[in-house]
């Protein structure tokens, strides 16, 4: 286990490494810099260069990198170059934002997509387990920028049950914050739980023929204690990998749900500091994601081997 | 979600109890059908078949692949599914007809009374969860043990089949374990309640030849001391010839030839019994003998062929069995029933000494002096 989690460790400091570098030659790559969002399109050349020396911008792109590398081993992110806020600063604020919306999304998405699928497996191409199967189908085929606003239409407009924007951190007041997180949460979760719900139902159904399903019959259990002992668990194995790769899409990736909700979150953050060429704010942004989703890997890994004490063998 | 005794919560709607006539078998199975639709067509997997085992004792069934043995063991136990399965027929076990039984009722005779051993320990065993679990949570269920109650007796149980150190393998997944190892853990899951009656599905199939007669062993051992009824199904004659009281004897869903194991042995009457006896291999034969291989394959049970169903491979086959269905009927002694219209008599055919006709049988043995010992087949009892 300890031979694990170091290679896991070493994993994870490449995979940091490799991102950074890439992530820092795209944002370069982009034409322009951040001297247009800064001084504006009409400013004499002579200032822009005056300005790209003055942010460092105007020396080699391997000093560059190495020169931010160093500081971010020394705990510094750097700054915006617009509004001069610390990107460690911009990481705590829209970080929760993010992680509360995956939460919360994902609560719900496993709320719904298991039990649904534990009902509807042990009857196939029933009644029950068409509607759903159609149902999901549905909810696969509607992306977040669909969803949103028809919710927002229904529950804030219509209704008036949530409100359409607004974001307030759960520190401050956890009730108004978990009411302005339902409705972006569940814009995100309807396709966590199409694909989700699919996934464990064909699981579970092939699980259901197997030879040790019928030998907890013959034990003479009941339905509802061999889906939940003996088949649900062997059956998760698609559902944990499809979870992984899911939630790993959704750390930063939440932009869309988050403009139209107008909560910054990291996502939001990260589209924007693109826009601006802030290159400092968008390398390391990239650089927390890409080690989360490692970190995010690692965990899914590790539940494979509490699903399957098989896996830990190898 | 299941409570520290695993009855609570739930009032006991129906209790198992023995209210079968002493004097009757533990097991009587009447007239039972099964039959599967598919889209080809309706499957008669099991065709009328009716059988008994009697307390304590060890009745053989026996078959090739896909003469229904399987499908029969799981319609007695009421195991098979319900959407497109047709059953008819009763099975009556300890005085209650378990086809008339609601599943709630069936689930507190399985595995407490009535348990089944299957027949391939790789994929019978559930691969994600500890040996011990597999074994307690039928303790907990059936006998209401607490869990270090169910835990102390699992160790016992593994011990009494032959693992050693009981005490660590219960902690052990199943993939630990070797096949004959897995194969000793689903008989201590099986007796785990202490049953009356034990199914085992060919539950040597998948083993080497050596640890199979330890597992027939162990299982004809613990039977012995615990005073249970076996079902041994199997293709195999050679492991049923010296284990089973009585033996019957299955082909495309039918019941063939049903008798005491001695008898079945002294006298066969039906040639595929026979055939079944000559395909086991024996030490005895000089080396590079051939194996005699029972020619062709069992018929399709959907459009199963005229007349008798085994005529078509029958080396004594004659035009009346190519025609009309011989019945189950005795002759002689009251406890061999055979459906044969010319049944073997001392290894030789009754049949009549007319030339074959055009069934490329002619391996089949000249009918010699039949017609002495014959079977006068209009004078025989029907079935019971």
């Amino acid at each position: 286990m300890t031979k694990y989690l170091i290679r896991r460790f070493i994993q994870l400091v490449v995979v940091a490494f490799i991102i950074s570098v890439l992530v820092f030659l795209l944002v370069h790559l982009l034409p322009g810099d951040p001297s247009v969002t800064i001084l504006g399109p009409n400013d004499t050349a002579q200032n822009r260069t005056i300005l790209l020396h003055q942010l460092g911008l105007n020396k080699p792109l391997w000093n560059q990198y190495t020169i931010w590398l160093t500081a971010v081993f020394h705990g510094n992110l750097g700054q915006s170059y617009l509004n001069h806020e610390s990107v460690t600063h911009i990481l705590a604020t829209g970080a929760p934002i993010d992680i509360e919306l995956i939460v919360l999304s994902q609560i719900v998405a496993f709320a719904v997509a298991i039990p649904l699928a534990l009902v509807t497996s042990r009857r196939p191409n029933r009644p029950l387990d068409n509607v759903a199967s159609t149902g999901t189908f549905g909810l696969l085929a509607m992306p977040p920028f669909v969803i949103a606003p028809i919710m927002v239409a229904v529950f804030a407009v219509g209704l008036h049950w949530f409100p359409a924007t607004g974001y307030v951190p759960f520190t401050k007041d956890p009730a108004a914050n978990l009411h302005d997180m339902v409705l972006p949460a569940l814009a995100i979760t309807a396709g966590s739980i199409a694909v989700y719900y699919r996934l464990l139902r064909s699981d579970l159904i092939s699980t259901l023929q197997e030879d040790f399903i019928t030998m907890a019959r013959s034990k003479g259990l009941s339905n509802r204690r061999i889906m939940l002992r003996h088949a649900f668990r062997p059956s998760t194995f698609s559902l944990l990998a499809a979870a992984g790769v899911n939630i790993g899409a959704l750390l930063a990736g939440t932009f869309i749900v988050e403009w139209l909700f107008a909560i910054s979150g990291l996502g939001y953050s990260l589209v924007v500091s693109v826009q601006q060429r802030d290159y400092l704010v968008v390398q390391g942004i990239s650089l927390v994601v890409a080690i989360a989703y490692v970190f995010l890997q690692f965990v899914v890994d590790f539940l494979f081997t509490v699903v399957d004490p098989r896996v830990i063998r190898e | 979600m299941i409570g520290r005794r695993g009855t609570k919560g739930a009032k006991p709607v129906f209790e198992f109890r023995d209210i079968g006539d002493p004097t009757e078998p533990l097991l009587v199975v009447d007239d039972l059908h099964t039959s599967f639709r598919t889209g080809r067509g309706t499957v008669r997997a099991v065709d009328g078949v009716s059988l008994t085992v009697k307390a304590g004792t060890t009745l053989g069934i026996v078959g090739e692949s896909g003469s229904g043995k399987t499908v029969l063991s799981r319609s007695i136990m009421g195991l098979l599914p319900t959407r497109d399965v047709i059953k008819s027929g009763t099975v009556h076990f300890a005085g209650h007809d378990l086809t008339a039984l609601e599943p709630a009722q069936l689930r507190q005779v399985w595995g407490a009374e009535l348990s089944m051993i299957f027949q391939d320990p790789m994929t019978a065993l559930n691969p994600v969860k500890r040996i011990g679990r597999q074994i307690t949570e039928s303790l907990r269920l059936h006998l209401g043990m607490n869990r270090a109650e169910a835990d102390a007796t699992a160790v016992e149980l593994l011990r009494s089949v032959g693992i050693p150190s009981p005490e660590d393998r219960v902690r052990w997944y199943p993939f630990q374990l070797s096949g004959g190892m897995r194969q000793r853990v689903m008989i201590a899951i099986a007796l785990a309640c202490a049953p009356r009656l034990v199914m085992a599905d060919e539950p040597t199939t998948g083993l080497d030849v050596t640890v199979q007669a330890q597992i027939l062993d162990l299982l004809g051992e613990l039977q012995r001391e615990r005073h249970m009824a076996v079902i041994l199904v199997t293709h195999d004659l050679g492991v049923v010839a010296n284990r089973a009281d009585e033996i019957v004897v299955m082909y495309a869903g039918r019941v063939v030839e049903r008798a005491p194991t001695h008898t079945l042995f002294a006298n066969t009457h039906m040639p595929y019994t026979r055939a079944l006896m000559d395909s086991i291999p024996r030490l005895s034969d000089p080396s590079g003998v051939r194996l005699q291989a029972i020619a062709g394959r069992p018929p399709d049970l959907i459009h199963p062929p005229e007349g008798c169903r085994f005529a078509p491979r029958c080396a004594y086959a004659q035009d009346k069995c190519r025609e009309s269905d011989p019945p189950l009927r005795t002759a002689g002694s009251p406890d061999h029933l055979f459906a044969c219209w010319f049944p073997l008599v001392h290894g030789t055919s009754t049949a009549p000494p007319a030339p074959s006709s055009g069934n490329g049988s002619s391996s089949a043995p000249p009918p010699t002096s039949a017609a002495d010992t014959a079977i006068d087949p209009g004078a025989e009892v029907q079935s019971p």
